[in-house]
Formats: structure tokens, sequence, C-alpha cells
């Protein structure tokens, strides 16, 4: 079965046309492949400060004489470390899945069906976009704290289970999957659920790709929500364990950066390996949503 | 669907359709209606978490008027906004600009001013933390001292420490715009380009009149994207001033940081920290109500 996708979205991953190449060329080529260099350079230092003793920490060279793992070695061996990364993998990982599934069910329902009260459903979900979660964290606090959600997985998770955005996104692809399909389905017998599970939700998979993508990033990086409703260290997400390891390790800035590594380098890697596919579900989801 | 005229069949839809959207809907009332009216009717309350809640009228606001540290805040948080969106706007549009023309290593180059956008905003803004340190440790004075010049206080100055904090910040969003931009660009018809190369316009009279008109729409989604972003930024001025956060002074501090504060700084101010949100929430309204107006009607 065809996958639909955006042209636009798949225009930006192919490469450009070719082009003669000639001086004024080369010279943009090279300033951009510098100011690309400038753009990876504090990534870079902190790699290069991560696999260095502390006596050329401060150095300029990228490159250590002594490169060394210990430092890798003691933030990863530190029980807490272990723990914030197994925590914020967890998190994102479930919040992601709970936005596939109902953003996705959410979004094909105001797309693909005719009911009264669609329109009102769809306006005010829509209207919480405007809303900034900054508002919102003293009452999710407060009820947090009266149903006992302080310090718990389900606590740093629940105002994300859903999102506007991941709806509207999701309806939007929607639109894309033609009726005629769905009607197949429905006289195979299918139930409505089935439809939506077995025909249309296989037909947006670059949409789920691209709500995923960004859905998991936010989540990862995410840092006041954690931070206002976590207590304890065992229950601290990657962000908010690594400012209080930060604060405490504050003149240890080999240890420093190692940690900042250790919270970079997963999301970093990724990028790397699929570089045409998230571009390309960035694109999507910033056009479309 | 006009196909199905039994009205069995039709209303089984629709009991389909509430089924799906029970849980969502009762999701939304409670995780974010409620939380919002919630906030408001908190701001006209005095309440700190420990004492029943008491009505106070429009105390909260009154206080917050007339707190030199609000106005402060307040400022701040605007040049957050006026330096960080056109900054990053323009040196994202240059770069997707030339970036569009270029054919050689292109994804890698790509990949090379999108990397920092895959990052947790936390992780960098300790990496800049240590940038900015003073000399011997941090980089950015050594290096200014082994060219010669004499070292800048970044972090600790009161005039610098803003733009030092918000740097990381524009750094990281780049990548976004620039991916965005470069889907503008390339949306735009090449027929128009060959009917201006036909006309023989120049270079710059073809930037000017094709292709920033045709990218209006780009450029709306990204001043509005970016701008409430600029507005409500926290982790990185949060995560560079530990010691003092906002500071040196409340120098740079933002609303966020602000609404930090006052809820969970020790105090629990509840009902004054919720006018303050109420406050970001007009801000971020009326902004981008306002750029939508203008950037439209252009």
């Amino acid at each position: 079965m065809a996958v639909i996708e955006t042209p636009i979205a798949d225009r930006v991953v192919a490469a450009p046309p070719p082009r003669r190449a000639n001086w004024g060329q080369m010279i943009r080529w090279l300033l951009l492949f510098a100011g690309g260099i400038v753009m990876v350079a504090p990534l870079a230092y902190m790699l290069s400060a991560s696999i260095k003793y502390p006596y050329e920490l401060f150095d300029l060279n990228l490159i250590p004489k002594e490169p060394t793992f210990d430092n890798y070695r003691e933030v990863l061996g530190d029980s807490r470390f272990a723990r914030w990364f197994g925590n914020s993998i967890l998190i994102a990982t479930l919040v992601t899945i709970s936005n596939l599934f109902f953003d996705s069910l959410v979004g094909y329902t105001l797309c693909k069906f005719r009911f009264p009260g669609r329109y009102i459903v769809f306006i005010a979900i829509l209207s919480t976009l405007m809303i900034p979660t900054e508002m919102l964290v003293i009452p999710w606090y407060v009820m947090s704290s009266k149903f006992g959600w302080i310090d718990s997985y389900w606590g740093i998770m629940f105002p994300g289970m859903m999102t506007a955005f991941g709806t509207f996104l999701m309806k939007q692809f929607f639109e894309t999957v033609p009726d005629d399909f769905l009607e197949a389905a429905r006289i195979d017998g299918l139930n409505e659920f089935q439809i939506f599970w077995q025909v249309a939700l296989p037909l947006v998979r670059p949409a789920l790709a691209a709500l995923a993508i960004f859905v998991f990033l936010g989540n990862w990086t995410a840092f006041i929500w954690p931070l206002i409703v976590t207590n304890s260290v065992d229950m601290y997400t990657l962000p908010v364990g690594l400012k209080s390891f930060a604060v405490e390790q504050s003149v240890d800035w080999e240890m420093v950066m190692t940690g900042a590594a250790v919270a970079t380098l997963p999301t970093l890697i990724v990028f790397l390996i699929f570089q045409r596919f998230i571009i390309r579900g960035v694109v999507m989801a910033g056009l479309k949503g | 669907m006009s196909v199905f005229r039994d009205p069995t069949i039709e209303q089984r839809r629709i009991r389909w359709a509430w089924t799906f959207l029970a849980l969502p809907i009762v999701f939304y009332v409670t995780i974010r209606f409620w939380p919002t009216a919630d906030a408001f009717v908190l701001s006209f309350q005095k309440w700190n978490l420990l004492k029943p809640r008491e009505w106070v009228g429009f105390d909260n606001y009154v206080t917050l008027w007339n707190d030199p540290v609000f106005w402060k805040v307040f400022r701040n948080t605007f040049v957050y906004l006026i330096i960080g969106t056109p900054v990053s706007l323009v040196i994202a549009f240059i770069v997707a600009w030339h970036l569009d023309k270029v054919r050689f290593l292109h994804g890698t180059i790509r990949a090379l001013y999108f990397l920092p956008f895959m990052t947790s905003a936390v992780a960098m803004a300790w990496v800049w933390r240590w940038f900015y340190q003073p000399v011997p440790i941090g980089l950015f004075n050594n290096m200014l001292a082994s060219l010669g010049f004499s070292q800048v206080a970044f972090l600790n100055s009161t005039s610098n420490a803003l733009p030092a904090v918000l740097a990381p910040a524009i750094w990281a969003g780049l990548g976004f715009q620039i991916i965005i931009f470069m889907a503008g660009l390339r949306a735009i018809p090449v027929s128009y380009y060959e009917a201006a190369k036909i006309d023989g316009v120049s270079g710059l009279t073809v930037l000017w009149e094709i292709t920033l008109p045709l990218l209006k729409p780009t450029m709306v989604f990204l001043v509005v994207f970016s701008s409430i972003g600029f507005l409500r930024i926290f982790d990185q001025v949060f995560n560079m001033t530990t010691n003092d956060p906002g500071g040196p002074l409340n120098a740079t501090k933002p609303l966020v940081l602000l609404i930090y504060q006052t809820a969970f700084g020790g105090s629990f101010e509840m009902g004054y920290a919720a006018a303050q949100t109420v406050v970001l929430f007009l801000i971020l309204l009326i902004v981008s109500l306002i750029q939508l107006r203008i950037l439209r009607d252009r």
C-alpha cells in the first residue's frame, strides 16, 4: 500500500539541483562549512573535555594528548546516573507511545467522522495550544500533591500524555487518507477501531514517526515540570539529575562535561543514524503542525 | 458519508466517535481546562498550600504592579524576545538561502547546523557556562587571552550576562529554523526564478521581490514560534546562574524564572505566582496576535 508523504518534506531531504562550480560557489561553500564547524564546536569541546585529564582540560586543543575514559567510567558507574538515564528513557518512551496512540485516535476521529459537536471538540483542543505550560504547573502541582502523584513516574508523565499539537498534526495527515480506503474496509466487515488501527494508521506512518521524534525529544529534554514534581534523587530525570550533579561537581568541569555528554550523546547518535528521516519528520511537523 | 442512509449505522458511527473521544475529553478537561481556570481563580487568592485559600481580589496584581523586580523581569523577558527572534531568524535565513544553493556535502553541512537542536538545553547551559568562565578555566577567555585581548566578564556582569545566556538559546534553535526556511525556499516554484532570469532581474531584486514575499507563511510561523520560545526562556537561565538564579542582580531573570521562584522557591506564594502566570499568558497572547496581524497584513 502506498505511503502518503508531503512532497516538500522530501524536497528538503533531497539534495538541491547541481550548479556549475565556480569561485563564488566555492567561497559560499567554504563559508557555510566554516559556519557549520562553529555550530558544532561547543559539542566538540564538550566531548573533548569529557575525555581529558584535569591537567589539560583548559588547553584549547581539541584532541587530548592523553585521552582517557576515566570520566565516563566514573559518571556511568555512578548509580544515580544510570537511574536518571533509565527514568528518562522510560518516561519519554511511555509518553511517546501514549501520544502516538491518543493523538492519532483523536485526530482520526475529528477528521473522518461527522457527528454533532465535532467542531466544538476540535476548537476546544486546538485552543489549548495557546495556554503556556508554565501557567498550568501550579495547578498540576496542587493536583499532584492532592492525589499523591508527587515524586512518581505518573506525576512526571501525566501532563504530556496527549498534546493538541500532535492531535492537530495527525488530523492534517489523516486528511490525505482517501475515504474510499476506509469504506472498502467497512464493507469488508471491519469495525471502526479495526479500520483505524489496521487501515488508516499504517498509511500515516511518516507522520507518526515525525510526531514520535518531537514528543520523545521534548520529553527527553523536559526540565521545568520534572524539576518541580520530583523530590528524591531516584526519581529525577536526566536533565534534573544533570543539574544537581553539575551543581555538586561545579569545580570539576571535566565531570560536568562528561555528564552533559552522557545526556546529549544518545540523541546526537540517533540523529546521525536517522538524519534524513529525522529532518523530514521535523519539516513535516513544522509545516503541518 | 452519504452512502449510509441507514440511521442505525450512522448512529453506530457516532457512538464510535464518542467512544474514541471519551478518554481524551476527560484528559483535556481535567489536565488542561480545569487547571487553566484554576490558575485564573488562584490569581485572585492568597494561598501558601498550608492555610485555606483566601480571596484577595486584585491584591496579587497590585503587588506585582508595585514590585520593581517584576518590572525588571518584564523588561528582561522582552529583551530576550527583541534580540533573540530577529538575530536567530536573520542568521537562519542567510544560512538557509546559501545552503539551498550548495550541493557538495549538502547533507553533512545541514547536519552540522542541525545537531545543536538535538541537545538538551540543560546540558548545553552547563557547557556554555564553562566556556564563559574567567581565565584560566573558560574557553572564550582563554581564547581571548591567547590572542592578546583582555578578559571579558560574561556571566558576572550585569550588562553581558543576558546576551551570554541568550546565545546558547539562539544557537540551539538555529538548526530548526534553517530546515524550515529551506522547506519554504524549496516550495517556491522554479518558474518564478526562471521568469526573473529571462527578464534580467538582479539577484538582490529577486530576493526582495520574489523570495521574501513568497516566504511570508514560513516567516510568520517562525517568528511566532521562536518568539514564544524566547518569551518562555527558563532552562538556560536557571542552569547558567544556579548560584543566584536570574542574577547577577536579576539581570538575566525572565518571567518564567520569577514564577518558579515565587511558587516553588521556598515560600509557596501560589496565588501571587498564579497572577504572574496570567501575565505571562497575556504577554504570549498579545505578542502572537500582534505578530500575526502585522505579518499577515503586509
